[in-house]
């Protein structure tokens, strides 16, 4: 082959790989919502509250522990789950118990889920129930909502700010 | 006679070549013409990678300098670089990003080439195997890269990846609220994300260490006109298309169109829909990556041929065995005679590839002697040097009666076809495995034995089926490898002419070629002599090495 033909040919080929490390880099693009769309994500991490009632030891008891491990209270370490129900106009999104991590079930519960809604007007409806005792009050939370396209609406539980937060 | 043809099968490499393996030969060949052999990138591209490798380091150090590794400064410094230094700092971002995505094209290339030429058992096994990590890691490192930019496309990969992630049973999903709960995204969340994005590299070089850890010399550099070709072509890239971020990372806001970097990101869509079942295919293409060297059509036997075998008796411990094996199969050892300092060669039977080129560097390995069986220090018991030499005094005996000039070819089962070129009066031709299996001292033999010359040929260089086989014949016979042919042999009967096995006409035109030189130089000695001759051909032309 001539020389000006292979390196055309070398410059052309380069060109061709360059054009498709520079297209494939950007394009197509990708949507994760459809248009008029929005986004609901619930994410929480939350210890629910241990599952069993307490014992308040007597001083009998607490002498005879070692004094590193002289606590009032006597508790399993088990903790209740983290039951969440989301709705959105009056639709169920969410209804689900989430369970504490670690092998003796003692750690937070953490839910994540991501749920793609229309965008609009919406009433949504929260409820967070965090004590397996049945007369153990829910959390609950409803809202009004104007959703706009490519909005992400956050479901969190935060006890520090009051329970059920929504932003 | 008008012709002798001594054509030798071995090892089933005349076997009919697989489709596969026929269409990557002719992508090959076909680049060939247009890069030439030496900078074809189809067949640098283990050497290509690192090359790639080498920029993304050096440009993504470069952009390092300038980052800042928090919430508030990690957009804002890279989108810096593109505008108060575009041609450094944005050059560089732009060369980090595109010489990345080369990287995973020129990575599946190589895994697909080594693929589909059925490069993957038996001694390469561990090779093989050992690579299938690698592009694990080099897509975890692109994520991790894409988190650091923190734009939208950040914001989306980081949820995306972490979801994808948390999927697996019992991984959960608290490391996504780093990317969905403002209050949780503090500045250490980017010094991670650094520590991640160098770490992850190292344990990619590191891996990719391992990964050549079996081939002696590996080719880790792609030569200079390949070199500067990729380099230029990249740089042009990032000048015409600067890499550059989305709008800055809003927690509150999921941008509706993302500009994806297919290379890297291609997987998250699919994840987005079906993360379990993302994770079950590519654990099951790996699986498949991972068990390909064992696993073999039905009814096709495994063909493994034998290892190379040291006889320690005839070993001396010169140890050229050990300098020429391509696979880093053959190592020193203490001598079986126990005698201390003394040392011998010992195979490691499972990186053998059975190439012969041991055989061929032996010293001992000299055909001359009569008196006893032909044996050396190493040698392949399926096709050891002894018959090599039956053969050739076979095809040497043939010769006698054939008309001057009288050629033997000595090649390889992996070049030109040998048995299918077409056949030259006068001329012999065997094969071993490898052309480097034939010891130097075969030339001679050869040449003391009747034939007026020998013509050395094999796969080329850039197509040797052992790696280094043609590269250590021609180095022998310059004069510049041990062994090699001793100073009395008449180097203008000796050729060396490399064929792939689709030029076998070409091969024939080279022996003819060489015949014609050779009663040439015949028919100018008789001249000189003061007596006539008429030559057998015309002038030979100097295209042969």
């Amino acid at each position: 082959m001539p020389e000006l033909a292979r390196y055309t040919g070398q410059a052309v080929l380069y060109a061709l790989f360059a054009v498709v490390v520079g297209v494939f880099s950007v394009w197509p693009p990708y949507s994760l919502l459809e248009p008029g769309q929005a986004l609901l994500r619930l994410s929480f991490s939350h210890p629910g509250k241990i599952s069993t009632e307490c014992r308040t030891r007597s001083a009998e008891e607490l002498a005879k522990l070692p004094p590193q491990m002289r606590s009032a209270q006597d508790c399993e370490r088990a903790r209740s789950p983290v039951q969440v129900r989301v709705e959105l106009d009056g639709r169920v999104l969410v209804d689900e118990s989430f369970a504490p991590a670690g092998l003796a079930r003692d750690g937070a519960s953490s839910g994540y889920r991501r749920i793609p809604i229309a965008a609009g007007r919406h009433r949504l409806r929260v409820l967070v129930r965090d004590d397996v005792r049945p007369q153990a009050p829910a959390h609950e939370r409803e809202v009004a909502l104007d959703v706009a396209p490519g909005r992400i609406v956050l479901v969190d539980f935060k006890a520090e700010q009051g329970g059920i937060v929504i932003r | 006679m008008n012709a002798v043809a001594v054509a030798l099968e071995a090892q089933g490499a005349r076997e009919s070549t697989p489709r596969a393996e026929r269409l990557v030969r002719a992508a090959e060949r076909a680049l060939d013409r247009v890069f030439g052999a030496h900078a074809n990138p189809l067949r640098r591209l283990g050497a290509l990678a690192t090359w790639l490798l080498g920029w993304v380091l050096v440009s993504g150090l470069y952009v390092y300098v300038f980052y800042e590794t928090s919430v508030d400064g990690a957009y804002r410094s890279v989108q810096a670089l593109g505008e108060v230094q575009p041609w450094a700092g944005g050059l560089m971002r732009s060369l980090h990003r595109y010489a990345s995505d080369a990287l995973v094209i020129v990575t599946a290339l190589h895994v697909a080439r080594e693929w589909m030429l059925g490069r993957f058992r038996d001694f390469r096994a561990y090779s093989w195997c050992s690579g299938v990590p690698l592009p694990w890691l080099l897509v975890a490192s692109g994520l991790v890269g894409y988190w650091m930019v923190w734009d939208q496309r950040a914001l989306y990969v980081g949820t995306s990846a972490l979801e994808w992630v948390g999927a697996l049973p019992g991984v959960g999903s608290a490391a996504v609220r780093n990317f969905v709960d403002a209050s949780a995204l503090t500045d250490r969340l980017f010094s991670l994300l650094s520590f991640l994005h160098i770490g992850v590299p190292l344990l990619l070089l590191a891996a990719l260490w391992a990964h050549v850890l079996r081939l002696a010399r590996p080719a880790v550099l792609p030569g200079r006109s390949l070199a500067v070709g990729l380099s230029a072509a990249l740089l042009a890239l990032s000048i015409v298309l600067p890499a550059t971020s989305m709008a800055p990372a809003d927690l509150s806001q999921a941008p509706q169109r993302i500009e994806l970097d297919w290379f890297y990101l291609g997987v998250l869509p699919l994840a987005d829909r079906a993360p379990l079942a993302t994770w079950a295919l590519l654990a099951a293409g790996t699986a498949l990556l991972l068990g390909l060297p064992w696993l073999r059509r039905p009814g096709r036997a495994a063909a493994k041929p034998a290892a190379a075998v040291v006889d320690p008796a005839r070993c001396n411990g010169c140890s050229l065995c050990v300098a020429d094996c391509p696979y880093e199969a053959v190592v020193m050892a203490p001598h079986a005679n126990g005698r201390p300092g003394v040392r011998m060669a010992v195979v490691d039977a499972g990186r053998c590839a059975a190439c012969g080129i041991c055989a061929g560097a032996c010293p001992s390995a000299t055909p001359f002697r009569r008196g006893a069986p032909f044996a050396t220090g190493i040698d392949l018991p399926q096709r050891p040097l002894a018959a090599l030499r039956a053969e050739l005094d076979t095809a040497l005996d043939r010769l006698e009666a054939a008309p001057s000039p009288r050629v033997v070819v000595l090649g390889c089962t992996h070049g030109a076809r040998l048995a299918s070129a077409p056949v030259e009066p006068g001329t012999a031709m065997l094969a071993a495995p490898c052309t480097a299996q034939w010891p130097p001292v075969f030339i001679e033999y050869a040449l003391r034995r009747g034939a007026d010359g020998v013509l050395l040929t094999g796969c080329p260089p850039d197509d040797c089926a052992w790696r280094l086989g043609a590269r250590w014949t021609a180095e022998r016979l310059a004069g510049r490898r041990q062994p090699w042919p001793r100073a009395q042999v008449p180097r203008e009967r000796v050729r060396l002419h490399w064929a792939a096995r689709e030029d076998a006409a070409e091969l024939a035109h080279a022996v003819r070629r060489f015949r014609a030189a050779l009663a040439h130089a015949h028919a100018q000695a008789e001249a000189e002599a003061g007596t006539t001759s008429r030559p057998h051909a015309d002038e030979p032309e100097a295209r042969d090495a």
